[in-house]
């Protein structure tokens, strides 16, 4: 590495300077890998999980599929333990377990991912512009920001859905905007930090645009933190809808999804019934996983500096 | 005397992706004997201080030990389990951070800090230690020692700060002593406070130490034994007397070299008129600038007051000064980062906005900024064909093949492979990274370069090659240069004319020549007295000089009223300097000095 050493390479001729020089890849922990494989598993459910699950989500089994043979009575549907008619058992009203998380696995992705996407584009978006632009304009939004921080995110979306009804992209409408007030403190805070940076500074030295800052300069430093705060940020959307749906003010039944089946269960935990616990791996698998996933990535773009530098 | 610390064939290696080993520690041996001083010293990369952390039985990541044995006392701290490490480094072995603005946290006092180690690890109660750690603050000569510990980090300068960090590592009473580069980042009139306080310590306490630095003339001043130190291997091992008055290896010999002569006349390079034109490439007149809001054309805090400077075509101008005096703002004001609040900036006779947004993209291109730290100056997210290719298509319009083709002689021009176009910033190496962000500032064309610092962060024979690179660049293209530094030595082998500025004035400008030899200013002769010298006994006799006596442990402060050099100056005169400013006084040939002494004064 040292300099000494640099008058004995040989200079290549610019003609065989590279087209592309070749993308530097993340090799991925054994952590990371378990990680992806079980995102990867969600996404394939989240695809086909509706057509593969054996009942529909709102189907209340019939009492005969369980009679035992000979029995002359027919016995209670609910809280069935795990059988070869129910994999994952049944729930408090005899639905079939697994064909609900197979189709909430939708529901409550596709919600959450959503919600956290448009939190994410409202946030980013409003935290970069007050990281860069004027001081009266940093105020205004910031202060802004502020407000809706200091309601109650919960209260504030109990008040509007009473008002306009639930659906669900009133859903995703409401929780992006409720999580964007979080994701802009971050997104600001780091593009300020970026801002001062010398680089930056060598960019307005030369005299580039706004713009090109923004993209080329600020948002390709702070794509890994805001990373790692995607995936956290993702799981506590999960969270935050599955509240939503316990009031009765999220996801509307017939339709499942983890969060509420996790809770509209638990009685069943007095039974020994697994109808609460297998939604509640289902919520476990798929955020542990998005986190071990960025962990990994975060921990490379820092932790294995060292040793790239001396190798 | 008893030995204390004996590092016996220390190997040391660095586990690459694949697993496999690489060696970064070779096999070295020495031994630090009680109340004695041994100096580490090399290159960046020569394996100094992974050897210096390995006394605290540490690695950095991604390394590991690979054999041979640390013994401190006879106990061989490799083999050390987490709790006795911790001991180990609470109490027996204190180690001293390059930069103690880094190291010190600035929500908490100073004495909080110095105090809190050898308090958590039972040696002192908080009553002893805060008693131990004002007869230190004594010890070291600081300011103010029975209040000191109340104050906040922000509040003392930084060569105070790094003393502070001697009197935390000192504060347990430590068997030895680890200190990293502890002067490398200092004004060489702090230099010399530190080091003397730093030298006094260790002989009133008794303690051993560990000296790490690529600084010879330092290394000369303080330490019993040195070790050179090549790419992880002893180069060569003795006395600091022999090795510097009669060294064994062509190493050190090189290393000797890489030192830079003290500044003097006649090493400033001649350069040829041939670029010359009528106007001067960039001009700075009657200069008033600062921070804050500008009210009736003053800042709220000015720094450079009346400022006049011009750069000739082809000519490099070194402006000179401690930290806080006002050189950076110098260079933000030409570089349009900081508009001026009286005076202006002429490029070839015209003159420019004030504030870059207001700049053409010609004159942009014409006056290029070269940032000091290359670390944080390249964007760490893109690769270097990028950093490179973006100027050349944002001021001349290049674009595909002909781009590349300019990337490939602007890596030839800065003397790197090609190769580097394909790689990120933190793939180079601190000197490699300082010519990219060298050739990128060249890949506009600019008929300005505004260089601020750019080679104190590099250690010596880097910076020697980047000086060397720098000439070779004049020579070929005709740059004029603004060269930024507090190094007297490196602008006196650059410059053609050096300016001297002192708390935001100029206070002496001319030719190389001229400023470096008499008369001189009283601040000028201060600064050429605190470089050091590559002999044994240097810092003693620099001490009992007047203006050491004087000017030195003194923070820049910027005043309104008389000189402010005022209160460093050994030959103040009361009522007249620290209340009139001071005149100019031209001398032959362009020479001009701010003072209240007359011409026949300064030549004694």
């Amino acid at each position: 590495m040292s300099d000494i050493t640099q008058s004995n390479i040989q200079t290549t001729q610019f003609d065989e300077l590279p087209d592309a020089p070749p993308k530097r890849k993340i090799k991925l922990s054994w952590a990371g890998k378990t990680g992806v494989v079980v995102l990867i598993f969600w996404a394939i459910i989240v695809a086909i999980g509706p057509m593969i699950a054996p009942y529909h989500e709102g189907d209340i089994l019939d009492e005969a599929l369980f009679m035992v043979p000979g029995g002359g009575e027919y016995p209670d549907t609910d809280f069935q333990p795990p059988s070869k008619i129910v994999y994952l058992g049944t729930d408090y009203l005899g639905r079939d377990t697994l064909s609900r998380i197979l189709f909430g696995a939708r529901t409550t992705i596709g919600i959450s991912f959503i919600a956290t996407l448009w939190a994410y584009a409202i946030g980013v978006t409003l935290g970069i512009a007050a990281a860069v632009g004027s001081k009266p304009l940093d105020m205004t939004l910031s202060r802004l920001n502020d407000a809706v921080l200091a309601i109650p995110s919960l209260m504030l979306a109990l008040v509007m859905i009473a008002a306009l009804g639930s659906t669900i992209p009133l859903l995703i409408l409401l929780t992006g905007i409720i999580y964007a007030a979080s994701v802009f403190r971050i997104a600001r805070s780091l593009g300020q930090e970026v801002m001062v940076s010398d680089f930056v500074e060598a960019a307005r030295v030369r005299g580039e645009g706004l713009w090109w800052i923004i993209t080329r300069e600020i948002l390709p430093n702070i794509a890994m933190p805001l990373a790692t705060d995607f995936g956290l940020r993702f799981v506590w959307i999960i969270l935050f809808i599955s509240a939503l749906s316990f009031l009765g003010l999220g996801v509307q039944p017939p339709m499942s999804d983890w969060g509420s089946m996790v809770k509209e269960n638990l009685p069943g935990l007095i039974y020994g019934s697994i109808a609460p616990l297998a939604p509640s791996l289902a919520i476990a698998t798929l955020t542990i996983s998005v986190n071990m996933i960025v962990d990994d990535i975060s921990a490379h773009s820092g932790g294995k500096l060292a040793k790239r530098m001396i190798s | 005397m008893s030995v204390l610390l004996e590092v016996d064939d220390l190997k040391i290696s660095a586990r690459r992706d694949d697993d496999s080993l690489l060696p970064i520690v070779k096999g070295v041996s020495f031994y630090v004997a009680r109340g004695e001083v041994v100096a580490l010293i090399g290159e960046s990369g020569s394996g100094k201080t992974t050897i210096a952390l390995s006394a605290l039985g540490y690695t950095k990541p991604g390394l590991e030990f690979a054999g041979g044995e640390v013994r401190l006392e006879g106990e061989d701290v490799i083999t050390m389990g987490s709790d006795q490490l911790r001991t180990l480094r609470g109490q027996r072995v204190a180690y001293l951070a390059q930069s103690a603005a880094a190291t010190f946290n600035p929500a908490l006092t100073i004495g909080e800090q110095v105090t809190e180690s050898c308090v958590l690890h039972g040696i002192l109660n908080q009553e002893q230690a805060a008693e131990r750690a004002e007869t230190l603050y004594r010890a070291l000569e600081l300011p103010d020692p029975d209040r000191l510990g109340r104050r906040y980090p922000h509040q003392v300068s930084g060569g105070q700060l790094q003393r502070l960090m001697a009197a935390m590592a000192l504060c347990g009473k430590p068997d030895l002593l680890v200190l990293d580069e502890p002067t490398t980042a200092l004004d060489v009139t702090t230099q010399i406070e530190v080091l003397k306080a730093f030298k006094s310590v260790i002989k009133q306490e008794g303690s051993a130490a560990i000296y790490v630095t690529h600084d010879l003339s330092v290394v000369a001043q303080i330490a019993d034994h040195i070790v050179v130190l090549y790419a992880g291997e002893t180069q060569e091992y003795g006395s600091a007397e022999q090795v510097v008055s009669d060294p064994g290896h062509d190493y050190t010999r090189r290393l000797m070299y890489a030192v830079r002569p003290p500044p003097a006349a006649g090493q400033g390079d001649e350069t040829s008129g041939e670029h010359r034109r009528e106007a001067p490439a960039l001009e700075v007149k009657d200069l008033v600038a600062g921070y804050g809001k500008v009210k009736d054309g003053k800042p709220a805090i000015t720094v450079l007051r009346d400022v006049n400077v011009a750069i000739e075509r082809g000519h490099s101008v070194g402006v000179i000064g401690e930290s806080g005096c006002g050189k950076s703002t110098l260079a933000r004001v030409m570089a349009g980062l900081l508009p001026a609040a009286q005076g202006e900036v002429l490029l070839d006779g015209e003159p420019l906005e004030p504030a870059l947004q207001q700049r053409s993209r010609s004159d942009l291109q014409k006056v290029q900024f070269v940032f000091q730290m290359a670390d944080t100056a390249l964007n760490p997210r893109q690769r270097i064909d990028h950093i490179l290719g973006r100027p050349l298509e944002f001021y001349l319009g290049l674009k595909g093949k002909e781009k590349r083709r300019r990337v490939g002689e602007l890596l030839q021009i800065v003397e790197l492979p090609q190769e580097f176009a394909g790689r990120y910033p933190e793939e180079l190496s601190g000197g490699q990274k300082q010519r990219i962000n060298l050739a990128r500032a060249l890949a506009a064309s600019p008929e300005v370069l505004l260089c601020d610092e750019v080679i104190s962060a590099l250690d010596s024979i880097v910076g020697a090659n980047v000086i060397e690179l720098l000439k070779k660049l004049r020579k070929q293209t005709g740059v004029s240069f603004v060269f930024i530094s507090h190094d007297l030595s490196t602008v006196a082998s650059f410059a053609d004319e050096i300016i001297v500025l002192y708390a935001g004035r100029v206070v002496e400008k001319g030719t190389t020549d001229a400023v470096l030899s008499p008369p001189y200013h009283p601040y000028t002769r201060l600064l050429i007295s605190s470089v050091p010298e590559l002999r044994v006994g240097w810092l003693e006799e620099t001490m009992q000089t007047q203006e050491a006596q004087a000017g030195i442990d003194r923070v820049v402060t910027l005043t309104d009223k008389g000189c402010p050099f005022f209160d460093r100056c050994p030959r103040a005169i009361k009522d007249t300097c620290d209340q009139e400013t001071p005149p100019v006084r031209m001398l032959s040939g362009g020479h001009a000095i701010e003072c209240h002494l007359g011409e026949a004064e300064f030549a004694q």
